[in-house]
């Protein structure tokens, strides 16, 4: 029998649809894999009731000879950056340690109201501000996968990141803890993690999915999109994730397509744009070489190639940097100590020290250190030479890719200019680490979707992954590009099992 | 005209300039933000939603009914309406204040230019707004609760404002009063602020600085959260004062905050612009830009009742004289019940006469406003028609409306069961000033031999053996004639 842990959303799904397995029995298979996976660090909290009562639900409607729900059956696991009732959701800071939720976040809801259940809450990057995981409260998150030559330095097996601000999603579904996860995305925190561990992970346009009941970490960015194995299975928990929300005052009024019934891996009459400015100094000759592959699979799908230019392209990154800590400067002042959370009252102190006191103790160095930017950049006298000008930036960085769309469909870049590297390498130097953003943070600025999807493995056996950036709200066009290079790609590698 | 008002140093006279910042609670049931009651006087922290707690992940959306009266109030004083305004956050660190910032609107305002009349000393005066603009109330600290600690309320955080910033236009307290009140009634008659000061539903951040005539603005203050038109009057003289005998006396006034103590009735420094805050303004991410369309302007302006301004016009031309106009347009419940009056049929000059006299006195002694008078507009109008058509003389017809205040009877069932009628029965007046006559033998004498101021007595005593219901003006005309 197969296990089923090694099974995605669509196959769980049809299979309980069909009775080849009980939700119970994938939900069971599923727990006791996240239980046995603690050195990974990817689960804050583990929540099999969730999973078993999502689970029974399903394998009762079956036995009533219900229609089942388009996610019964399915367990999943939750980005902590979610607010989920009754389960303590502290985006992976001090600062929220503690606290327990009254209300479920919009787009938890959605997929609970989808039949799905909950394994637990994933690990990442404290308030979603990092690139490598290492910016949790509580520890970071080590990728299951393995440099196959022992490391560059010769260090044996130096841990890998998995990736970030989602490394707990991205972790877990390449060790197969859960079929599919959660991720939100800022500058790149679902397709970094998804391509540096061979998975599948998509950002829809902002507004698609609710941010009510997500930690805010830059509101006019965060988006929420899922992570899973393949493609079809990021089409399928999209739907169910997506949808307008009178709570929200950016959510879009808009139907949620079809996407799942929309797939195809037939490019004919497609143009696929290829941006010239994407070919950054220092890129590994692997991720070129992956990139001109992923160029030819897309010819061989039926697509025409055009070269494009999107000239902004350069700024997007320092703007990313200015336009993302300034609105988190503001967005994380509520974590003041008076109401919930972490308090840190030291003897005799008034309320300012107070305040001093709990933010100095709860929030991690580099979420003090966007905060103290994004204060910088807002200050007066330096508003106008920061904030407006990355602003204007940004509306230039936005008409670069309306500009494009005149001549393609969709985009295809690399989703990272690396692979993983090793836990540490980074964390001392922020500007190496802001510049893994780099070909993900322009389409986060101009709030479209954007997928990244498994190419191939690099010399060392790491994953590489190529990303697909489409038009507002054609999120079809995105995933039926990435299925075509899905199936393409045939990627099929998998981490070892050494946890 | 311009204002004579000076202050009178040492050095010669003083001219004071004023610009107020009125915060007027929007009346709506929810707040801007979320969908949390407004109500006053709840227990504290009962009217708190999520988002006005600022937990984590909750999102703003603003209130339609907030944006619509801040809309209708700009049209209100014929300001500009920006069909494109945006929302800020104001950033900040208190306790009152969860979020760490406060929405509001800096950059692009709702409303912007319009202009307000006020009328001192008989003359007219415009004073120009700069700007209306919507934000969020803050909660509201407790330190009597406990010995050590304070407390938070959260009912107030997230309850709409309109920041109603007016030009430096006044010059004397006299002015800012007039603007306060005439402001507050508009606020009133557009439904879109109860102007309640003492609930706090209204209060004024007031702006003063004094110069010699002729000169340069000089350095401002402002005194912030003044809560009574008389208390902002107070400020201002206070404040002007303290200004003049600083500068008189070499000293240099700082642009700071200062607050009112009503106690002393005098202002006190709060802080100075060196440690104001930097409240690092920028777009609220969470919201979009309002954009306002056609439809919706043309509803708001749809529903705007007839404004003061418009109403006096309407009463002078309907032969009311200023001043009455001027006390039944003052306040929106008194312009409402007088316009039922007229609606009913009453005659406009008399019944404004009867309504600033006999209605306003009766109601003033029964400790009523209004809008809880026993007597309805309709019963009043029909009273008015029964002294027009002479069935009430004057007298009967006070008579009368002391019944319909007890009983909330009507008063011509009142007329009819008590028999009050007015007599013009000459012969049973005649009658009865015969027998007064024979009564007063010597009375009468006396009035033949010359001392006319003894006709009112023979009047009164006719009147009071008829009981008050002879036509006063028959009365006379007999009596004269039986006296001779």
């Amino acid at each position: 029998m197969t296990d089923l842990t090694d099974l995605g959303i669509a196959a769980i799904r049809d299979g309980v649809r069909e009775g080849a397995f009980s939700a119970r029995e994938v939900a069971e298979a599923f727990v006791a894999r996240v239980a046995a996976a603690k050195s990974l660090n990817a689960f804050l909290v583990e929540t099999p009731d969730h999973a078993f009562a999502a689970a029974d639900a399903a394998d009762k409607a079956r036995a009533a000879g219900e229609t089942l729900k388009p996610l019964a059956g399915v367990p999943i696991g939750m980005k902590d950056l979610f607010c989920t009732k009754g389960v303590a959701s502290t985006a992976a800071s001090h600062i929220l340690e503690g606290f327990v939720p009254p209300y479920e976040s919009r787009v938890s809801q959605n997929l609970w109201d989808a039949g799905a259940g909950m394994l637990g809450k994933l690990n990442m990057d404290q308030f979603a501000m990092g690139s490598s995981n290492e910016t949790s409260a509580f520890g970071n998150v080590i990728s299951p996968w393995r440099r196959s030559d022992g490391g560059a330095s010769g260090k044996n097996w130096a841990p890998l990141t998995p990736g970030g601000s989602s490394g707990g999603s991205s972790a877990a579904i390449a060790a197969r803890l859960c079929p599919a996860a959660t991720g939100t995305d800022t500058g790149g925190s679902i397709r970094q993690p998804a391509a540096f561990t061979g998975i599948a992970g998509i950002k829809p346009t902002y507004g698609r999915c609710s941010r009510w009941g997500v930690v805010a970490f830059a509101s006019s960015l965060d988006q929420a999109g899922p992570m899973a194995r393949d493609v079809r299975d990021c089409a399928i928990m999209l739907e169910a994730m997506a949808g307008f929300d009178p709570r929200d005052a950016t959510s879009l009024d808009l139907d949620v397509p079809k996407w799942e019934a929309g797939l195809s891996g037939d490019l004919k009459g497609k143009k696929i744009g290829i941006p010239k400015e994407y070919r950054v100094e220092n890129m590994p000759a692997e991720i070129e070489a992956l990139w001109q592959q992923g160029i030819a699979w897309a010819k061989d799908a039926g697509a025409e190639i055009v070269e494009v230019s999107l000239p902004h392209t350069r700024y997007a990154l320092p703007a990313y940097y200015i336009i993302a800590p300034a609105e988190a400067s503001s967005n994380l002042a509520r974590y003041d100590g008076v109401r919930y959370g972490l308090r840190d009252l030291p003897d005799g102190a008034n309320l300012q020290e107070m305040y001093a006191a709990t933010r100095a103790a709860g929030f991690g160095d580099e979420v003090k250190r966007r905060i103290m930017i994004g204060t910088y950049v807002l200050s007066a006298g330096y508003y106008d030479a920061y904030f407006t000008q990355a602003s204007k930036v940004r509306t230039l960085i936005a008409r670069d890719f309306e500009a494009a769309w005149e001549s393609c469909d969709v985009l295809l870049t690399p989703t990272a200019p690396s692979a993983a590297f090793a836990l540490g390498e980074k964390s001392a130097d922020p500007i190496a680490m802001y510049l893994n953003d780099v070909f993900t943070v322009p389409s986060s600025l101009a709030g479209l979707p954007a997928m990244s999807v498994p190419g191939g493995l690099d010399a060392a056996g790491l994953p590489l992954g190529l990303q697909i950036i489409g038009k507002p709200l054609d999120e079809q066009s995105v995933l039926n590009a990435g299925l075509a290079i899905e199936q393409r790609a045939g990627f099929t590698a998998r981490p070892e099992q050494w946890w | 005209m311009e204002s004579t008002y000076r202050i009178q140093g040492a050095t010669g006279e003083w001219e004071v300039v004023i610009g107020l910042e009125v915060h007027a609670q929007v009346t709506s049931n929810a707040k801007l933000f979320s969908g949390a009651s407004t109500a006053f006087g709840a227990e504290p922290n009962t009217q708190v939603s999520l988002v006005d707690a600022a937990m984590p992940g909750m999102l703003p959306v603003p209130n339609r009914e907030c944006i619509r009266q801040a809309v209708r109030t700009g049209m209100a004083i014929e300001a500009q309406i920006n069909k494109w305004s945006r929302f800020d956050r104001k950033n900040y660190f208190y306790a009152d204040l969860p979020q760490g910032y406060q929405i509001s609107q800096l950059y692009h305002p709702l409303v912007g230019e319009g202009s307000i009349e006020i009328e001192v000393d008989d003359a007219t005066k415009t004073i120009g707004v700069e700007r209306i603009h919507v934000e969020q109330d803050a909660g509201k600290l407790m330190h009597d609760q406990h010995p050590t600690r304070s407390y938070v309320d959260l009912n107030r955080s997230g309850v709409a404002l309109m920041e109603i910033v007016s030009r430096p236009d006044m010059r004397s307290p006299a002015e800012a009063g007039a603007y306060l009140r005439k402001l507050r009634s508009i606020l009133r008659y557009v439904g879109s602020c109860d102007g309640n000061m003492e609930e706090g539903s209204m209060r004024a951040d007031v702006n003063v600085s004094v110069r010699k005539p002729g000169d340069d603005l000089g350095t401002r203050t402002e005194t912030k959260n003044v809560n009574s038109v008389r208390f902002v009057m107070h400020a201002i003289e206070h404040e002007a004062n303290r200004q003049v005998d600083v500068i008189e006396a070499g000293g240099r006034i700082v642009q700071e905050t200062r607050l009112y103590d009503p106690d002393t009735g005098t202002t006190r420094s709060m802080r100075s612009k060196e440690d104001a805050h930097d409240y690092r303004y920028f777009p609220d991410p969470d919201l979009l830009p309002l954009e306002l369309d056609d439809a919706f302007l043309d509803e708001c302006r749809a529903s705007l009742p007839e404004l003061p301004g418009a109403k006096r016009a309407r009463y002078l031309s309907q032969g009311i004289t200023p001043y009455n106009a001027g006390v039944l347009t003052a306040e929106v419940e008194t312009a409402r019940w007088f316009d039922a009056l007229l609606e009913a049929g009453a005659a406009p000059a008399q019944a404004s006469n009867w309504v600033a006299s006999e209605l306003f006195g009766a109601l003033n002694r029964l400790g009523k406003g209004i809008e809880e008078s026993p007597v309805s507009p309709s019963q009043a109008a029909e009273l008015l028609g029964l002294v027009a058509d002479g069935t009430l003389s004057g007298s009967l017809a006070k008579q009368v409306f002391e019944i319909m205040l007890e009983t909330r009877g009507d008063p011509g069932k009142i007329v009819e069961e008590r028999g009050l009628k007015q007599t013009s029965d000459t012969g049973a007046i005649e009658q009865v000033i015969a027998e007064v006559m024979a009564a007063n033998e010597d009375k009468v004498a006396d009035y033949r031999g010359g001392k006319d101021k003894l006709f009112g007595f023979f009047v009164g005593q006719t009147m009071k053996a008829m009981q008050g219901k002879a036509n006063p003006q028959v009365v006379n005309e007999l009596l004269k004639k039986a006296l001779g």
